[in-house]
């Protein structure tokens, strides 16, 4: 306990000693701020014009840091928090520990209209299913089709994986009360369910399984960052479920301004722009310059899904039991 | 004999220390969690089946990984051959990998894409199928057979030298060893190591899930994070830890209870050759334990290997730095078990307090996740959790590892002192001077090794680090998990296998003081 104790000494001291620029605190999740992600260079650009400390919490997920917010309550220090998922703003927005952001919204670059003035988008992506272009070709149009193909997936758990809800969402959309039927012969195709993306993703790539639930723009990273285009992304004739990150201020921040300053330097160019090759997302806004080179090769679904508000959290538990429902079985 | 000797009295002031500390972390965690909850949760039918599920798992990875391991420790124990010492320490690796290193290891050998399967596959056969329970337990044996095999061997180089000597002298055959000397020794041990393999996989959840092939694979642990993550349920997260520590406890007692005092007496402390089972068959059947052993153990971490090499080199320097990091986390946290462990055997072996072994054994089993939250909501009015990230990873890690040390040490010390307990007592030696003087020379081997395997495992381990970390301050398994996160599994794979290496390094370097007479 010794070591508890000298650590809170420090700590006490260490905050005396930098009170006088201001700290704004985001909270975000594990890879945003990771050396790969897109955090060390939005930090560096914004501390260069915001006479601030930016610093950032890294908290497990998108649904993880929600929870982390629930815990902390209204004593949190977070000032902004950044990577909540859209499936959860109506949980969000019922814990009431979210203000509304004090900017202006440029026009967004969004598939859909955004009106929410709580929760901003920062970047977005549709699900799909990544596929090896050189071993698959005979490409499912629809879920359907790849229920009846002999393609093998391996997906993630809706639980504890948010690309694994946007599944299960996507699911629920397209086929509603007959969600199960349709899991209970997509499961025929399924090798296993992992924890999170990157288990899924590491089995994927080395030929554990055909397909791999992931994003449409993951095979960007490897054309971009690998210079190997043999990846490729299936868009559904149903359309593809879509997830948008969202961020917001919290209600309880000590610097209201400055978080809003950071909202608005979120949908500005020099922060939309470090988005694409650092988190593998679209930019919310497209930056003046325009999306990297690579980006256009990306497949575009004609339609775009997704629940947003108060049908997301009832949808949720819906997905969430047809697919359990059909495991059950 | 100790069965004649009178228990110590009083608790002793250190041991006392030690159990707060302990249950401070455990059932203090746990208790700050369901005091943060509204309202009492209720456990719904799926929770129910995934506690079913849970316990059908454990229970078969446990005995499958004890049964497993009896003939490659007596194996190990009876037969001397070049690169036994090497062998004796990979053999440990298994157990101190992340998961997800293992898992993506043993995959990369059994899943559809695997070594066996492609094999397979030249004879036309179709490919092997590994997601189902029986890759659950396949996974926990992997996991577990090393430790279990440690365990139990450091049970059979226990036994006196004499004893062997002077079965050899009265024609004993091996069925006479067997009988006479080494059942009676695995009585004593294996319970302890069942119960901790037990309570191991208690915890699993995306192994679990992962080879389990789905949802029908859900276990406690994933329900407690489906609680805290999906729901923000925590009182069902609490409730559903609950379980865990009363299923974790009586196990505990069942187990210890079924262990019987140590009777076997001690010798003069020596190896020495074995003149049973020299006969080819008996010969014959230790060759093929330890091969199969070997390579069912061996293999997936040579595909670690082959796959994390290429990048060795061209690893950031911040991954290095978390490496770092995660070494001194490993030496804190070591010291710490040591700290926590000696004086809590003490008190289990003086004392005859088997509640005691109980308690600091059963923390394995209590959810890493509500031992994280409860730690956060004890420290966050306190202090900011990112400053005290290192500290409190090294604490928890101690406290997870104390099982292992519990089950090394507490036989150990039961055998030193009904060996040398009454002339410790006749010369008036007790508290420092028989630690200095008694305990730490005769317990080098089995401190050792707890040693060892606490440093490996604290570099091994994710645990509560994703919980406070700053983002300049992960360990090696964060920067793993993040370089995965962030698409480059190429260099991700070369951080498993630079963690592969410091657990290896760390656990020979400890484990070594020990194993010099093992050798001999």
């Amino acid at each position: 306990m010794k070591t508890l104790t000298i650590a809170a000494g420090i700590t006490l001291a260490a905050g005396a000693a930098v009170a006088e620029t201001p700290v704004l605190t985001v909270y975000t999740y594990d890879s945003f701020v990771s050396d790969w992600g897109p955090g060390p260079a939005v930090e560096a650009a914004f501390e260069k014009t915001c006479g601030c400390d930016l610093k950032f919490v890294a908290v497990g997920d998108g649904a993880e840091l929600l929870s982390r917010l629930r815990l902390e309550g209204a004593r949190t220090e977070a000032d902004v928090a950044l990577g909540l998922d859209s499936n959860l703003m109506a949980a969000a927005a019922e814990t009431g520990l979210f203000a509304p952001a004090g900017i202006d919204i440029p026009k967004l670059d969004l598939p859909i209209d955004w009106t929410d003035s709580t929760f901003l988008p920062f970047d977005w992506g549709w699900f799909a299913f990544v596929y090896d272009k050189t071993k698959v070709t005979d490409v499912p149009k629809s879920l359907d089709d790849l229920a009846t193909s002999d393609h093998s997936i391996v997906i993630e758990d809706p639980r504890s994986s948010t690309p694994g809800l946007g599944l299960a969402l996507w699911m629920q959309a397209v086929y509603g009360d007959g969600a199960t039927e349709a899991w209970a012969k997509l499961n025929k195709r399924i090798v296993t369910v992992t924890k999170g993306w990157s288990e899924a993703y590491g089995m994927f790539l080395d030929g554990e399984a055909d397909m791999v639930l992931s994003y449409t723009t993951s095979p960007a990273y490897h054309l971009i960052a690998e210079n190997d285009d043999s990846k490729g992304a299936l868009a559904f004739d149903e359309g593809n479920y879509m997830q948008i990150e969202v961020a917001a201020k919290l209600a309880g921040t000590d610097q209201p301004e400055l978080a809003d300053k950071f909202l608005a330097f979120m949908l500005s160019d020099e922060f939309q722009s470090i988005i694409p090759t650092t988190n593998w997302m679209y930019p919310a806004k497209v930056p003046a310059s325009g999306l990297p080179e690579g980006f256009e090769t990306l497949t575009k679904p004609a339609k775009s899904i997704i629940f947003l508000g108060d049908e997301a959290e009832k949808m949720r538990k819906a997905a969430l039991e047809a697919w359990l429902a059909a495991a059950g079985r | 004999m100790a069965g004649s000797r009178r228990p110590i009295r009083r608790p002793p002031v250190p041991g006392l220390l030690a159990l707060a500390l302990v249950l401070l972390v455990t059932l203090g965690a746990l208790a700050a969690v369901a005091l943060r909850a509204e309202g009492i949760g209720s456990l719904s039918r799926s929770d129910w089946l995934a506690v079913r599920f849970t316990l059908l798992q454990a229970t078969l990875s446990a005995v499958l990984s004890v049964a497993l391991a009896i003939p490659v420790a007596r194996a190990l124990a009876r037969r001397r051959f070049a690169g036994r010492r090497a062998l004796v320490t990979l053999l440990g690796a298994p157990f101190v990998l992340p998961v997800i290193v293992a898992v993506l290891g043993l995959i990369s050998v059994f899943g559809q894409n695997g070594l066996v399967s492609r094999a397979l596959g030249l004879f036309g056969l179709p490919p092997l199928s590994i997601y189902g329970l029986h890759g659950v337990v396949l996974a926990h044996v992997f996991f577990n057979l090393p430790l279990a095999t440690r365990l139990i061997l450091q049970g059979w180089l226990a036994i006196p030298a004499e004893r062997f000597r002077l079965a050899a002298s009265l024609g004993f055959g091996p069925g006479d060893v067997a009988r006479i000397l080494e059942r009676p020794m695995l009585r004593q041990v294996v319970p302890g190591a069942f119960l901790v393999i037990f309570l191991l996989c208690l915890t699993s959840f995306a192994v679990a899930l992962t080879l389990g092939g789905g949802p029908r694979a859900t276990t406690v642990e994933l329900a407690i994070y489906q609680a805290f993550r999906f729901d923000f349920d925590l009182s069902r997260a609490a409730l559903l830890a609950l379980v865990q520590v009363l299923v974790a406890g009586s196990i505990a007692l069942v187990a210890l209870r079924l262990t019987p005092p140590d009777g076997i007496g001690a010798g003069l402390d020596r190896v020495v050759t074995r003149w049973d089972s020299t006969g080819p068959w008996s010969i014959a059947l230790d060759a093929a334990a330890i091969a199969l052993a070997g390579a069912f153990l061996l293999v997936p971490l040579a595909m670690i290997v082959l796959k994390g090499v290429a990048g060795l080199g061209s690893l950031p320097a911040s991954v290095f730095l978390a490496a770092g990091r995660s070494l001194a986390v490993a030496l804190a946290s070591m010291a710490l078990t040591l700290a926590l462990a000696l004086p809590l055997a003490a008190w289990v072996v003086r004392g005859r307090a088997r509640l005691v072994d109980a308690l600091g054994t059963m923390s394995i089993a209590l959810s890493p996740l509500v031992i994280g939250t409860g730690l956060f909501i004890l420290l966050f009015p306190l202090v900011d959790p990112a400053r005290v990230a290192l500290p409190v990873t090294a604490l928890v890690n101690a406290v997870m590892s104390l099982p292992f040390a519990l089950r090394a040490l507490v036989p150990a010390l039961g055998a030193v002192e009904a060996a040398f307990g009454p002339l410790a007592d006749g010369l008036g030696m007790n508290g420092f001077a028989r630690l200095r003087l008694l305990w730490l020379p005769r317990l080098r081997r089995p401190l050792g090794f707890v040693a060892g395997l606490s440093a490996a495992l604290s570099v091994g381990d994710l645990g509560v680090v994703t919980l406070f970390a700053s983002p300049e301050g992960g360990t090696l398994p964060l920067a793993l998990y993040r370089l995965m996160g962030a698409y480059r599994m190429d260099d991700a794979a070369a951080a498993a296998l630079l963690l592969l290496i410091c657990s290896l390094a760390v656990f020979w370097v400890f484990d070594r003081g020990g194993r010099v007479d093992a050798d001999s």
